[in-house]
């Protein structure tokens, strides 16, 4: 018999959009709508099935898995807990209580993404706003370094180009959409107004545009390979907009200045609101990586990169976040949680991963599974275990499990691998 | 059963004046006393001990996304404030924005046992229920900031009353909140174009309609539904010179209860140089001819605080004005907010200024019953300084001590140093307690007569100020800072002014009811507006196990 499941949370991306309609079949999800190719991925044909976790790649039972995983953790002398961007608050506040007890550190792919957003945010705050806001409001958005439309597929059409809004009524119409990048992305072929940044230019570039908005001449013809010209043209339409936003990504955060790159672009937005109404948006990329920012600031002070040795929470990015950890090789044991960084981090990072015990937690069996000590084949939040993700905005949703769980959740598997961990 | 004996009973409720007294506990409630001690019973030996209902606190901001951008914007203010985890007790950091455990143990370190968050916005109020969940010890309640809702301002503006009220208790019953918060009524509203409001009748733009017609609206519509706590009002132009002259014009017009919160901050007169000076003897005479109108004082305390509030134009004139750094945060179709982090100096002419018209408002209110103590932390200064205003409040010496460290000018225009009054004991137990339960109309809580909540605080007096303050202000002195025992819900949680274990806390709610149709009638405007699903907005069962509802009427 066929059932509907509606107002369906995708945690695909940070987009968290909360409109799917699923058909399910016997507890397969046979048919998906609204969702974006990426969300469709997500839900069809997902395979609830139980699963046996693996030891050392073999098949081993529950109770086995989870000894071994809590010996491994308490005989570490460091451990490290990495990840927590792909499942919901509830593990993740589970995980801060296993990472404290162990004395571990632990960090969440906020260091890998954006990380550097949350360096600048504590160096000179952040204009921000909640998605709607821009769907009522904005008359221009800026995106800078990311490509909504691979990356965030409905973001346009939901939150930021496309939609009507209380005091936007004509959509895509009464708003103009500036493109920085340093290609010519998807995205910036339907802009209005595309800048083609030179690579490793962008500091340079928001300095200028701040100097300009400040009323400072400059004593250049182009800035970053885009003429003055067109720079002053652009801060001409930022100061007279109604509500202008800048939705950023790692093309930002993660290229040549990093931190110093959003400092100054949160400055740029912050000068921007002496003229008119200005916010700035990073377009965060897991479904729940913005919770995990958000449950480590309320339990440990600090949104990422944090080490429990002393007891006490400790901040430490570059010290004590994973990449840093791994490459100076400190750990002795990783404890992966909703990621993968086998996939994903550098090979000199990847190569101490090879060499040291590591438990993984994730639905799929991804590369950094494969290669555990212990692996843990679990529920996906969204789909077959419940629990809250926060947008990107920081708007929290539950999240339902529209699948019949047979699998334990994260959080599950987490308390039980604390209560090992206590016992040993 | 638990039996705390010989102490001095401080009970304003039931008018119990340091009268040596027994109090009986049992299954979690305040019980009759009996003949005598049974076997196995705990008992407490108070004698020369003072004996308190559990703190209150009417008006804080511990939890929530606001609170948390504070603690994610400030590492500075954590690195040296640690907590080690030890045993059952968990570990956290944070001065002025604690870590949520933290927040929990810290207050009941100090006697305290019930705690309001001030201000969440209803679309992130799951958020602050996640928060909650891990703040132990602490019974709580949250408040929901609706006075720029742009759905109800809609109603408002077309005269649809019945239909705001539905809205109302519809808002506060889905998310879980407890009271009706608002903040610079459609100043808010004005500053998502860049904007404010200066008098309560200026235009909230685009809605045809004044921010006296939105809190005017607010306090009929809290009424008719019966809300235990009145509406919780931050008025407009909080922070400026002149600021006395639209609070007492509010006061003047209220027509029903209303609560106005940290009103120290709204208190501000102008000299005819246009200078600042405390209105706080204006303001707390006005109060005294208006028993509808309670406050709480939102006092400042010298040293490092985080402003955080719902007042996004007030933030961003905290930040021109320091340049310290700035988040601004404006939530869709509801409310702002803004974060600056800020230090008061005790060298600081307005800072002295700010000092002195709370303690204005302290010394000159004449009635306990309508004035609550607070710091709307970690607005004033955190709320661990608590201890310090109650004995500024209870030791004239102290105080002019204290007056003598301010730079002079401040007082133009101020009587303060002809003010000789100090609280007792009992009047201290009504405004860190009683009252605060009176206003927030929690009638389980703030005293101890049968039946009642058995949060208790017990104070030994030799141990005042024996525990070193972490603020580093070296003209600190306190009183009631160091409990020797802290019981909450009849279970011992402080020995010697340290957190032993936790107990659970419990969240208070309202669910007022409204007309069915509501959900209808705004399902259509609220997808329009809203980027989330109707359907998925109220805060679901899961967040509300721990709640306990508190009828309304």
């Amino acid at each position: 018999m066929l059932t509907k499941a509606k107002d369906v949370v995708c945690t695909f991306c940070g987009c968290l959009c909360d409109d799917i309609i699923l058909t399910l079949d016997e507890n397969r999800i046979v048919k998906v709508e609204r969702a974006c190719a990426n969300g469709m991925g997500l839900f069809k044909n997902y395979n609830p099935d139980l699963l046996s976790p693996k030891i050392r790649g073999k098949g081993a039972s529950w109770e086995k898995a989870i000894k071994e995983a809590s010996e491994i953790l308490s005989s570490a002398k460091y451990p490290l807990i990495y990840g927590l961007s792909s499942t919901s608050s509830e593990a993740q506040r589970v995980s801060v209580k296993l990472a404290e007890a162990l004395g571990a550190s632990i960090d969440s792919t906020s260091s890998v993404c954006h990380g550097p957003t949350g360096l600048a945010m504590q160096f000179v705050g952040e204009p921000t706003c909640t998605l709607g806001e821009i769907k009522n409001r904005a008359d221009l958005l800026i995106f800078w370094g990311c490509n909504p439309i691979v990356s965030h597929s409905r973001h346009f059409a939901r939150y930021s180009v496309m939609p009507s809004g209380r005091f936007v009524q004509d959509g895509r119409e009464s708003r103009k959409v500036v493109v920085v990048d340093v290609r010519l992305t998807q995205t910036a072929r339907v802009a209005d107004v595309f800048l083609q940044v030179k690579p490793g230019s962008d500091f340079e570039l928001l300095v200028a545009l701040k100097a300009l908005v400040k009323g400072k001449s400059l004593d250049a013809v182009e800035v970053g390979g885009i003429s003055i010209k067109v720079l002053e043209e652009l801060v001409s339409d930022m100061k007279s907009c109604r509500y202008g936003v800048i939705f950023f990504g790692m093309g930002l955060t993660m290229t040549k200045g990093r931190d110093l790159n959003v400092r100054e672009l949160f400055s740029l937005v912050k000068e921007l609101n002496d003229h008119t109404k200005f916010s700035a948006l990073p377009m965060r990329g897991h479904g729940n990586v913005t919770g995990a920012d958000q449950v480590m600031s309320w339990l440990c002070g600090y949104p990422f990169a944090v080490n429990f040795s002393r007891g006490y929470p400790r901040y430490g990015p570059g010290e004590f976040s994973a990449v840093d950890l791994l490459c100076n090789k400190e750990i002795d044991a990783l404890f992966v949680l909703a990621s993968d960084p086998v996939a994903h981090f550098p090979s000199k990072a990847v190569d101490h991963i090879m060499e040291i015990p590591t438990i993984v937690i994730d639905p799929a069996e991804s590369l950094s599974a494969k290669k555990a000590t212990v692996y843990f084949p679990t529920a996906m939040y969204g789909v077959d275990c419940e629990g809250t993700a926060y947008r990107m905005d920081g708007v929290p949703l539950r999240l339902k499990a529209p699948v019949k769980g047979n699998r334990p959740s994260d959080e599950e598997v987490l308390e039980a691998i604390f209560e090992g961990v206590r016992r040993c | 059963m638990l039996v705390i004996k010989d102490g001095q009973v401080y009970d304003p409720i039931n008018g119990i004046n340091g009268e040596t007294k027994d109090i009986w506990i049992e299954g979690g409630k305040i019980v009759e006393s009996l003949d005598h001690i049974p076997q196995g019973a705990t008992v407490i030996d108070a004698l020369g001990m003072i004996v308190m209902p559990g703190g209150i606190d009417i008006h804080a901001h511990i939890a929530g996304s606001k609170v948390n951008t504070g603690r994610k914007l400030c590492p500075e203010d954590h690195y040296e404030h640690f907590r080690m985890a030890k045993g059952d007790l968990r570990s956290g950091v944070g001065f002025t924005v604690p870590t949520t455990f933290m927040t929990g143990y810290k207050y009941a370190e100090m006697g305290y046992t019930t705690v309001v968050e001030a201000a969440s916005a209803p679309i992130v109020t799951r958020h602050t229920y996640e928060e909650l969940d891990d703040m132990p010890i602490l019974d709580k309640a949250i408040l929901v900031t609706l006075g720029n809702n742009e759905l109800l301002m809609d109603r408002i503006a077309m005269g649809q009353m019945d239909e705001a009220r539905d809205l109302v208790a519809w808002m506060l019953k889905s998310v879980g909140g407890y009271g009706v918060k608002v903040v610079n009524p459609g100043g808010v509203e004005n500053w998502k174009w860049g904007g404010n409001v200066a008098s309560w009748d200026d235009e909230v733009k685009y809605f045809n309609l004044s921010p006296r017609k939105i809190i005017k609206a607010l306090i009929k519509i809290a009424d008719e539904l019966g809300l235990p706590h009145p509406v919780h009002l931050h008025g407009i132009n909080l922070g400026l010179p002149g600021s006395d002259i639209t609070t007492a014009e509010i006061i003047k017009d209220a027509c029903g209860r209303l609560h106005l919160c940290h009103l120290q901050f709204l208190s501000y007169g102008k000299d005819k140089k246009g200078r600042m000076c405390s209105g706080g003897s204006y303001i707390a005479n006005l109060i005294n001819e208006h028993p509808n109108v309670t406050l709480d004082v939102g006092q400042i305390v010298f040293g490092n605080a985080t402003t955080m509030t719902s007042d996004g134009p007030l933030e961003y004139r905290i930040q021109k004005m320091t340049g310290h750094k700035w988040c601004n945060e404006d939530v869709e179709c509801e409310t702002g907010g803004g974060i600056v982090p800020l230090k008061y100096k005790i060298t600081s002419l307005s800072s002295a200024i700010q000092w002195i018209t709370g303690m204005e408002l302290f010394l000159l209110v004449k009635d306990p019953w309508s004035i609550a103590l607070t710091t709307d932390h970690p607005n004033a200064g955190p709320f661990f300084c608590y201890p310090q205003i109650i004995r500024l409040l209870m030791d004239r010496d102290y105080r002019n001590y204290f007056i003598s460290l301010l730079p002079p000018r401040a007082f133009r225009g101020s009587v303060l140093k002809d003010l000789g009054r100090e609280y007792s004991l009992y009047e201290i137990a009504i405004i860190t307690r009683a009252a605060q339960a009176k206003i927030l109309g929690l009638t389980n809580k703030g005293h101890l007569g049968i039946g009642a909540d058995a949060d208790v605080s017990v104070y030994a007096p030799e141990n005042f100020g024996k525990r070193q303050c972490i603020c580093r202000f070296k003209h600190c002195r306190r009183a009631l800072d160091f409990p020797s025992w802290v019981i909450k819900g009849g279970e011992v949680v402080v020995k010697d002014g340290v957190v032993l274990n936790e107990a659970p806390g419990i969240v208070f709610r309202v669910a007022p009811s409204h007309g069915e149709s509501i959900r209808d009638k705004i399902r259509e405007e609220f997808e329009k507006y809203y980027t989330i699903s109707f359907d998925n907005y109220p805060v679901q069962e899961d967040y509300l196990k721990n709640t306990k509802e508190v009828i309304c009427g």
